[in-house]
């Protein structure tokens, strides 16, 4: 049982949007590069990743950054990972 | 009598307002204690006491602006009996009555009030005077986004860079260096720790450019009154930009000592505090050299400014794959460029250049530089 795009997507805006409290939710195109969207550090990226993991109880390997760019992709990485 | 005086936090400040007293007279303090809250152009920072002691006075009420060095209490030592006749007694103040019942209801502590009653009595118009003045200082923790502070920021940025290149002889060096090793090394440590432990390649920088200093000192200190004053601490400003504009470098403190963990740990940390507009006062008057790490943003690297009385500033650029020859055979690596903007009053480029170089041999040897206090000068016994 996975989570639907929606929600998924909902969350991940929420989560980012406590990191970087600027962030206007609507203006987060799902398919853009996400550093391209919100500014982001490798710090924030971080710390993103560790609520992520704290919510969703799922880790995600350095190795694994390359290929989460965009919202989409984490969105489809997270579905793989049965969130 | 001790008098504890207002700091200078950081070149661009002279002067602040106290925003909220955590002591109040009688009161023992330890020397690192955080007793108040200043608000500077740049941050609500939280300011400490370098002396142990009893409170005697508070001089300063909160909502007040002072200049740096202006007395905000005076302290007694250990043991020390109060002068007499003392202006207004430590332990004995004047309250009226209604004032303390006042006081009371508004949870205020009458001590921390200014009295403008007879001898210094505090009146129930003080009180209700305090309170009102209250909401600005305690529950406000200045936020780091408004646009008057922005502008107050803004200013105060434009001072210290402005001082720094009238006043600084600037030059600058660069090197490319791999990181290859390095990151080989972090990515391994990191897999086997869970996501709270993982380490920044941020982190290994710092580390690295602290050693580093230890083999040039004139890079690590200070330029004042006419001359160099050296720093056998390694106290690494870290540059942090704040969401909204604006930055503030405050100090990691003993850099050279630390393990990457509790570095790692350090840093988060200050990140956080250093956005949320909460630092202390030791963070922001004490950095021995500040570090710049524009990788994020995607540059290649940065030739910075020196934030004055510091002598030097190192910068990172991107790490990013590059070709780089080895063994005679042209490869691609992850490559960083590591820049040195010094001080030609203190330093040459000579003895910057051996330092870019130490810099870049510790980043070959990443295993050496997670032990406590790291020295491995890679040159050692090298001709200089």
């Amino acid at each position: 049982m996975t989570t639907d795009r929606e929600t998924l997507l909902k969350t991940l805006v929420q989560r980012l949007s406590t990191i970087a409290p600027e962030l206007e939710a609507e203006l987060m195109v799902p398919d853009r590069p996400l550093r391209h969207l919100v500014d982001l550090d490798s710090m924030d990226w971080l710390n993103f990743l560790v609520s992520l993991h704290e919510h969703f109880g799922v880790t995600i390997p350095e190795a694994d950054y390359a290929q989460l760019v965009t919202l989409n992709d984490l969105v489809d990485y997270l579905q793989k990972k049965q969130v | 009598m001790i008098e504890f005086k207002l700091p200078s936090l950081g070149a661009d400040m002279d002067e602040g307002t106290l925003l909220t007293w955590h002591i109040k007279p009688g009161d023992r303090v330890k020397r690192g204690q955080v007793v108040a809250v200043v608000d500077t152009s740049k941050a609500a920072v939280d300011v400490e006491i370098w002396h142990d002691g009893v409170v005697h006075a508070l001089l300063v009420q909160p909502g007040e602006k002072v200049p740096v060095g202006a007395v905000l209490a005076t302290l007694l030592t250990v043991g020390e009996v109060a002068p007499t006749p003392a202006p207004v007694s430590a332990a004995r103040r004047a309250v009226s009555p209604s004032a303390r019942l006042r006081a009371k209801a508004l949870s205020i502590d009458p001590d921390t009030v200014h009295g403008t009653g007879a001898k210094g009595a505090v009146t129930l118009a003080d009180i209700e005077a305090a309170a009102t003045a209250s909401p600005v200082s305690a529950s406000a923790p200045v936020s780091p986004n408004t646009p008057d502070r922005q502008k107050e920021m803004r200013r105060a940025i434009a001072a210290a860079m402005s001082r720094s290149k009238r006043e600084i002889p600037h030059y600058y060096l660069s090197e490319p260096i791999t990181m290859a090793t390095a990151l080989a090394w972090l990515q391994q440590r990191n897999a086997g720790l869970p996501i709270t432990g993982r380490i920044l390649p941020a982190v290994l920088l710092l580390k690295a450019v602290a050693v580093a200093l230890q083999r040039t000192p004139e890079l690590n200190g200070f330029y004042r009154d006419g001359q160099f004053v050296p720093s056998t601490a390694v106290h690494i400003g870290v540059a942090i930009s704040l969401r909204g504009g604006g930055l503030v470098a405050p100090a990691l403190h003993d850099v050279a000592n630390q393990p990457l963990a509790p570095l790692m740990q350090a840093l988060a940390d200050l990140v956080k505090r250093a956005r949320a507009g909460s630092l202390r006062s030791s963070e922001m008057s004490d950095p021995t050299l500040t570090v710049t790490n524009l990788g994020d943003p995607g540059v290649q690297a940065v030739f910075g400014v020196i934030y004055p009385p510091q002598v030097a500033l190192v910068g990172f650029g991107r790490v990013t794959p590059q070709p780089w020859v080895v063994d005679a055979k042209v490869c691609v690596q992850p490559v960083v460029y590591a820049t040195l903007a010094a001080d030609h009053r203190v330093s040459d480029g000579h003895r910057g250049a051996l330092f870019l170089a130490e810099l870049r041999e510790l980043l070959q040897q990443p295993q050496a530089l997670d032990a406590a206090s790291a020295a491995p000068t890679a040159l050692e016994g090298k001709p200089v």
